[in-house]
Formats: structure tokens, sequence, C-alpha cells
């Protein structure tokens, strides 16, 4: 499938404009790894509300999302994300059940290590208070020191670890 | 002013808001190709630099736009969230995270626009993250430690580095400029039929030359309140407005009246503060007064602020702030804090008459000085029993410890 994408600079500008106009309008910075913390919250606290309540990763949680996990901002701007990318594949006509892969293996193998790379990446959030949106982007662009260090240490150790798994992609 | 939230749009509003940005979030990553794994993965093995590409002027436009409206006066950079800096968290985070990127080929906020459009490792790396929080939630006794070490504050990288905001901003925007060119370099050599192909060489380069020439104007930016500020405090500008003033003794008699039309706000440094201060007055150091927490104690019309500092033109320039920023019925002490100690505990007055700014009071102080003369027994008596409650008073202030100002919610954020 040969598709076309948008210019990298354009692109990059118009997220841009849309990180400041989320900084302007809100006054906080965009994100993604917080709806995934969301949701956690929210099944476990659901299926053993016990153990959540003894938890203190729960229990703070629960507190600083009002008891309602999933009433977050950061839940409704994933929402968003999924109704936006989607639309965005129909425009470009990019709607597949796909599976992407480096040429040297084979498709089960890139499942498991997609699966390990969020695991790792879910874990790594948490201790950064934020991923590539949240610390890394939001960061860089209100200039916390804090979000720059995240952000060179993701791309720092992606380069210098990138030739040992070179097989998965190259 | 800048931000909205949370003062001007509801939590229930906020959350629409989320939605919308969202879908424009979700859109422009789906179409600059974030959607796709092995477009991601290019960027650390040279075959397709997108990332570099998007990410780069993403956070370049956006800083530029945090830094001009914060110039102009139009976003409260006090408001608006930092992420905070936890060192060991920042660093041990951000290698995990790296080993994910490079493992799973997608971020969390790519996996998701992959996921939706159909990309199946996409929904598999979606399903990995939650595990790996609920993991890390689970363990977090073990990771709680390391998570809060160091924790340094919401601190900004040019004062970490202690270069001004527009001169970092300048470098990045160079920095960011250089490694498009160089990157563009290597991609040619690895990948000839890549996205560089597409690229219009002569555009890309007046658009370099463009965005370094907006960097560079960055140098010129100081921040909104570092502008007023100079400004204010001009001399030109402190000559040609006026301030109300008020003598030490008037006010030295409302504090021992309790007079409840009074806020006094100290505009020196918490360390002056700690030492001496009046009775019920609130530290608001001069470059806080711009500060939205302040607004309720400033912007009470009831009350009568007299601005109190080391010296009178200390206190005008931070009243004068005031006035610039819409405060109202705001007065200055005469003389400042150190001569009122000294006429009003230790009994040694100096000659305190105001500095009248206009000639126009010249026959009211004609009058005001035959008015003293009359009363100079009785304010010599009022003096002497003063000094005694005052100092009194002082003592206790000082003992109940400072005054501490109630804060307004900030904005939250993060991931």
């Amino acid at each position: 499938m040969k598709t076309t994408y948008m210019n990298p600079y354009l692109a990059g500008f118009l997220l841009g404009l849309v990180l400041l106009a989320t900084i302007v309008i809100t006054g906080r910075g965009l994100g993604a790894s917080g709806a995934l913390k969301s949701a956690v919250v929210a099944t476990v606290s659901g299926i053993a509300p016990q153990h959540a309540h003894e938890s203190k990763f729960y229990s703070e949680n629960l507190k600083s999302l009002h008891d309602n996990p999933l009433k977050a901002w950061l839940v409704f701007e994933v929402l968003g994300v999924i109704i936006g990318g989607f639309f965005s594949g129909i425009v470009s006509d990019r709607l597949t059940f796909t599976t992407e892969r480096g040429p040297r293996i084979t498709n089960s193998m890139r499942l498991g290590f997609a699966l390990i790379g969020g695991l790792l990446f879910g874990m790594g959030a948490q201790f950064a208070r934020g991923c590539t949106s949240g610390a890394a982007l939001s960061g860089m662009a209100v200039l916390s020191t804090g979000g720059i260090i995240t952000m060179m240490a993701i791309f720092g150790t992606g380069y210098a670890v990138a030739y040992f798994f070179r097989r998965l992609w190259i | 002013m800048f931000p909205l939230v949370p003062n001007l749009i509801s939590e229930e509003l906020n959350l629409i808001v989320a939605l919308l940005i969202g879908i424009a979030f979700g859109f422009v990553l789906e179409q600059a190709g974030f959607s796709s794994s092995k477009k991601l993965a290019g960027v650390f093995y040279g075959y397709d630099f997108t990332v570099l590409r998007v990410f780069f002027t993403a956070g370049v436009t956006a800083m530029c736009g945090v830094i001009i409206l914060g110039y102009l006066g139009w976003l409260d950079t006090d408001f608006i969230y930092i992420n905070p800096t936890y060192l060991e968290a920042a660093i041990l985070g951000g290698v995990i995270m790296g080993f994910g990127f490079i493992i799973g080929g997608y971020c969390p906020g790519t996996s998701i626009a992959g996921m939706a459009i159909g990309k199946i490792d996409a929904m598999f790396f979606v399903g990995g993250g939650l595990i790996g929080v609920f993991l890390y939630a689970e363990l977090y006794p073990w990771f709680e430690g390391i998570t809060n070490a160091s924790f340094l504050g919401n601190i900004r990288i040019f004062n970490s580095i202690g270069i001004s905001q527009g001169l970092f901003g300048f470098l990045l925007i160079a920095v960011a400029v250089g490694a498009f060119i160089m990157t563009t370099m290597i991609e040619k050599k690895i990948n000839p039929d890549g996205p560089v192909k597409m690229f219009n060489t002569m555009h890309h380069r007046l658009a370099g030359i463009g965005v370094l020439v907006l960097g560079a104007a960055l140098l010129f930016l100081p921040d909104y309140k570092e502008r007023l500020f100079q400004e204010v405090s001009a001399p030109e500008y402190l000559r040609t407005n006026s301030v109300n003033e008020m003598t030490a003794d008037e006010l030295v008699f409302r504090i021992i009246d309790r007079d409840p039309k009074i806020s006094i706000i100290d505009i020196r440094t918490p360390e002056e503060f700690s030492k001496t201060l009046l009775p019920g007055s609130v530290n608001i150091e001069i470059k806080q007064i711009f500060q939205k927490e302040f607004s309720e104690v400033l912007g009470n019309r009831h009350k009568k602020k007299i601005f109190v500092a080391n010296d009178e033109t200390e206190a005008r320039t931070g009243a004068l702030i005031a006035q610039r920023l819409g405060y109202e019925n705001i007065s200055i002490l005469c003389g400042g804090l150190p001569k009122l100690i000294r006429s009003a505990i230790e009994l040694k007055p100096e000659g305190e008459r105001c500095i009248f700014n206009s000639s126009a009071d010249g026959n009211k102080q004609e009058i005001a000085l035959r008015v003293d003369a009359l009363q100079v027994k009785d304010t010599e008596r009022f003096r002497a029993k003063a000094s005694v409650i005052l100092a009194a008073m002082m003592k206790e202030a000082k003992n109940s410890g400072t005054k501490s100002t109630k804060l307004v919610k900030k904005v939250a954020g993060g991931c």
C-alpha cells in the first residue's frame, strides 16, 4: 500500500499549534499515557475495590481523579485521538487491519515485541510522569527541565540501543 | 488573560475541550504518519526521520507561542502546568521508555492513532501499556522511593542552566534547524527513496532561514513581567505617575485602631518580612504582585491597600505595577518601613513629610503644617503611647508567624 503523508514540517507546525492551543485554553499540555493509567485505575477499583483502597498507588490516583478515573481530561482527549485518527484514516484511505514489521521477523514476533514495548512504555511513563506526549513534547513547549531530561533520555536510549534491536526493523 | 481553565471554563466544558483537542491531535498524528511503527522506528536507523522533524517542529512552534504570548501578557506563564522535575525518575523513566520505543515501535499517543486505523501491532502495544501501568501500580511500594526522589520543583530549563528564556529558545531553534539539515543529508544517503524525495529544497531552505530569524527575535523578548517591571521602575515613569500616600502616623493609628478597612501589603523579601513585620500585614514580594493567587487580597475594593517597603521608591514601584494590573484603592507608606519603625517605635522622627507629586498640593501642605503645629503636643503624646502598643503588637505578629495567603487552585496536568 503506497500512501502519502503530510509534509513532516507542516504536520509538526500543526501539531505545535494544537499543543499551543491546549496550553492557552486549558493551561496544561497534551498527553496519552495518563489515559492508560485512568483505565487501569478504573478497572482495578471496579474489580477489586478493597485492594484499590489499600494500595497507595490506586488510592492516591483515585483521589486525584475525584473517584471517577474515567471522567478525566486525558481520557476524553484520548477518545478524541481515536476519533481524529480514524477520521484521518478515512480521508487518506488508510483504514486496514495490518501488522507492520521489519523484514526479518514474523508477524507474531512483532506482536510480542509490540506488547513488551508497550509494557515498558507504560511503566516508564509512571516514573517520568508522562510519556513522549505528556513529558517530552509538552515539557519542551513549556521548557520544563524534567520534561526535557526525559525527552533526551528517551531518544538517547533509543539511539544507544538501536544497534542491538536492528533485527526487529531492518 | 489566558489560560481560561480553571477560572473561566468549567470542569465539564473542559472535557468537551479535551475531546475536540484530542480529535485535532489524533488527526495530525495520523496525517504525519505516526500511525506507522516502521516510520516511527526509522528515526533510530536513519531511513525515515519523520519523528524528529514533526516532534521538533511541534515543540519549537508551541514553545515560541508560549514565549511570545507570555511577552504580550496574554498568557500567564505562572499559571500553566510546568511538568515537575524529579531527577532520577525523569532519567529512569526516559531510559525505560527509550527501550519501549525501539522494541515496541510506538509510544502511547502514536499507538492510539495507529490503533484507530486498524494497526494490530498498535493494539498490542496499547495492551502492553495497560499491563505496564498495572505492574507499576502493583509494585509501587518498591518504586515509590525512586519515583519521588530529588524533587527539584516545577523548574524550567533556562533557569536550570542559567540563561535567559529567549536565548534558550533561540538555541533550541538553531539546534532543531541544524538537526533537520543533518538528518536530511543522512536520510538521502541511507534511503534515497524515503520522505526526503518529496521535499521541495528551495521552500525548506527559505523556511529554515525564516525560523532562524524568528528565533533571533526571541532573544529580544523579555517576559511580560520583566518588561512591565522595567517600564514601571524607570525614573521618568515613577515621576509622572502618582500614587496615594499615607503618613507613618496615620498608618500606626489605623493599625492600633485595628481598622478593618485597610490591608497592609509588605512587598519586601520574605527574609526581611520574617524579621520585622507590621501587624496584620501580608507579604507579597514585588515580583509576586502578578500572581493570580494574590488577586483576592489585592483586588478587594473595600479595603485600602497600603504598600510597605524599605523605601518609598520601592513601594511606589510595587504600587504602580499593581495599578497597571488594574488593582484599585492603593496607597503607599511615606518614607518606608525602617523610617516608620524609627519614628514610631524608637521615637526618633526625622522630618517625615511625604514627597508631594504636584505643586497644587502646596496650599494643602501649608495648611497641614499649621495644623501640625497646633497638634504637635497631641502628636507627641499619641506617638509615645502608640510606640508601646505598636511594639507589643509587632512582637505578637512576629511570634504568630507570617501570615499565609490562601492559594487559588492551580491547573492540573501531566500524564
